[in-house]
């Protein structure tokens, strides 16, 4: 077992008694992912895709970015996106309108948010239910060193295949970075994004004013899209480097591959 | 391993007849309480009608926020608008003395003022920031005529909802609900930055919703109408309705 799930079994239901009495040699043990996780991981994903064409599409209507209250084209930007724009007011230097897709867009990027909000509150609140946060996802105390990270990260880096610890749990550098996701990237950007909302300003005045302002909050809904755009691309490519077919089992089914498939 | 224990059939039972049973008491809720928006149908329906019935529960009286005078755009930023029409050169001719502001629907008194009229109203200032769907914004004073003095004086009946606000140009008209309409900070605008409101910000007569997006704020208003339906009127989906497939609340 790994020792991660040690201070769980002390506590609870051990993981190892279960897997010793499981019925089927060929699933061994509880599910990979629990049901809800993989029902929220992909309403998120849907929600997330939704929510990036949509922000893209209207992000496409005023390619500038600017920092503090208020910015316009005829104020200076912070800087731009050197694409064409969906509004002939926006001076981008191409000779051409893109058409306007904002009607729909922010239609679906504000059902698409909901859904991510509501998805994610049930995902956080029964993750400390179940504990499922401590258990899979907070570092073991052996793992929260730097010299546990430099290990994680020399291992990526000499492209080393995973080990039978790796297809059990998740290593030092995932745990950090899916905490910082849920924990940290999520939030801000739901955030920036309701900082951008006059109505939601005006009920709550200091969420944009805490920010630097509204066209602040807006730069910085870019920057942590961006950031969570990055998280993606990694944990995708990083699901198809380690194997699509087991990966995507797992997470659709819940069933963990057998080991022999895993060479 | 795919068996269902008949304790798991049994609180799943429970949970799904709780959570049918909830819909629909949060539907009546909804219904009850005027948090249903006009466009809550079609795919968008649910995500617009959380986003209404949120803002409605949580920020029904709160005040958009207002910037000190140092906080004033040097360049407001005038966007782009249809060509004027014949209705409004002619007007625009005579130095707008003869601009007029009807009021009717659910009204007990009927009226129509000038903008003479208007400014012997109780007057009101305030810096406020427009805020483009699009992403810009830009803050100005605007001075004029809080809506909820010309709405008290024609009498609003008890079973009104909405209010529509209807441009010279008749293709731009849009709609908020009472609660937005009586909002002390909504404003028909006359001047701004201490002048008369310019023609290429809405002059001579501007609704100003502060606590919703730009495309609310309709320039060159001539006529309010006060009503308990907008059925017929609206279908914020309808390419070729007032608002072009922007959604109804614009609060957000």
């Amino acid at each position: 077992m790994r020792a991660s799930l040690k201070p769980a079994c002390r506590a609870g239901p051990c993981y190892a008694s279960r897997v010793s009495h499981a019925p089927s040699l060929r699933n061994q043990g509880p599910p990979r992912h629990t049901l809800l996780v993989r029902v929220t991981h992909w309403i998120t994903v849907i929600s997330f895709v939704a929510l990036l064409v949509t922000g893209v599409e209207i992000l496409i209507s005023h390619p500038r970015f600017y920092w503090g209250e208020v910015g316009n084209s005829r104020t200076p930007p912070l800087f731009k996106i050197p694409i064409p724009s969906s509004r002939a007011t926006v001076p981008t230097g191409y000779g051409y309108v893109l058409p306007d897709q904002n009607g729909w867009s922010r239609y679906l990027h504000f059902e698409a948010a909901w859904a991510l909000v509501l998805t994610g509150l049930v995902y956080v609140i029964s993750g400390l239910w179940t504990r499922h946060f401590r258990k899979n996802l907070f570092p073991a105390s052996a793992d929260r060193t730097w010299r546990a990270f430099r290990s994680v990260i020399a291992k990526h880096l000499r492209l080393a295949p995973p080990d039978e610890a790796d297809s059990r749990s998740y290593n030092v550098l995932q745990r950090v970075t899916y905490l910082l996701v849920i924990f940290v990237l999520v939030p801000l950007v739901i955030w920036t994004g309701l900082a951008m909302s006059p109505g939601f300003n005006a009920a709550v005045p200091w969420a944009v004013n805490s920010l630097g302002g509204r066209q602040s909050a807006r730069t910085l809904h870019f920057f942590v899209s961006i950031s969570l755009v990055l998280f993606l691309v990694l944990h995708v490519a990083m699901v198809v480097l380690t194997g699509f077919a087991s990966r995507m089992r797992e997470m659709i089914t819940g069933l963990a591959a057998a080991s022999q498939e895993r060479t | 391993m795919s068996k269902i224990s008949r304790r798991q059939f049994v609180t799943a039972g429970l949970a799904a007849t709780a959570g049918v049973s909830g819909l629909a008491a949060a539907a009546n809720f909804a219904k009850r309480y005027g948090l249903v928006p006009p466009d809550s149908g079609g795919i968008y329906g649910p995500g617009e009608t959380l986003t209404y019935a949120a803002q409605r529960l949580f920020t029904r009286h709160s005040l958009a926020r207002e910037f000190p005078r140092s906080m004033i755009s040097k360049v407001p930023f005038a966007n782009n608008m249809p060509p004027l029409n014949d209705a409004f050169k002619h007007l625009q001719g005579g130095a707008f003395a003869d601009w007029r502001l009807s009021i009717d629907g659910m009204v007990a008194r009927p009226a129509s003022h000038s903008l003479a009229d208007l400014r012997s109203f109780p007057v009101r200032s305030q810096i406020t920031e427009v805020v483009c769907e699009e992403g810009w914004s830009y803050v100005a004073e605007w001075i004029g005529t809080p809506l909820f003095e010309v709405l008290k004086a024609s009498g609003v009946l008890p079973q009104a909802r909405y209010l529509v606000y209807f441009s010279i140009d008749p293709d731009w008209w849009e709609s908020i609900d009472i609660a937005d309409a009586q909002h002390p900070q909504t404003l028909l605008a006359w001047a701004m930055n201490d002048g008369d409101l310019p023609v290429a910000f809405g002059g001579p007569l501007r609704l100003r919703v502060p606590r919703q997006l730009g495309y609310k704020s309709v320039k060159f208003v001539t006529r309010l109408m006060v009503t308990d339906s907008l059925k017929g009127l609206v279908s914020a989906l309808d390419p070729k309705s007032a608002n072009f497939g922007y959604s109804w609340y614009a609060g957000i």
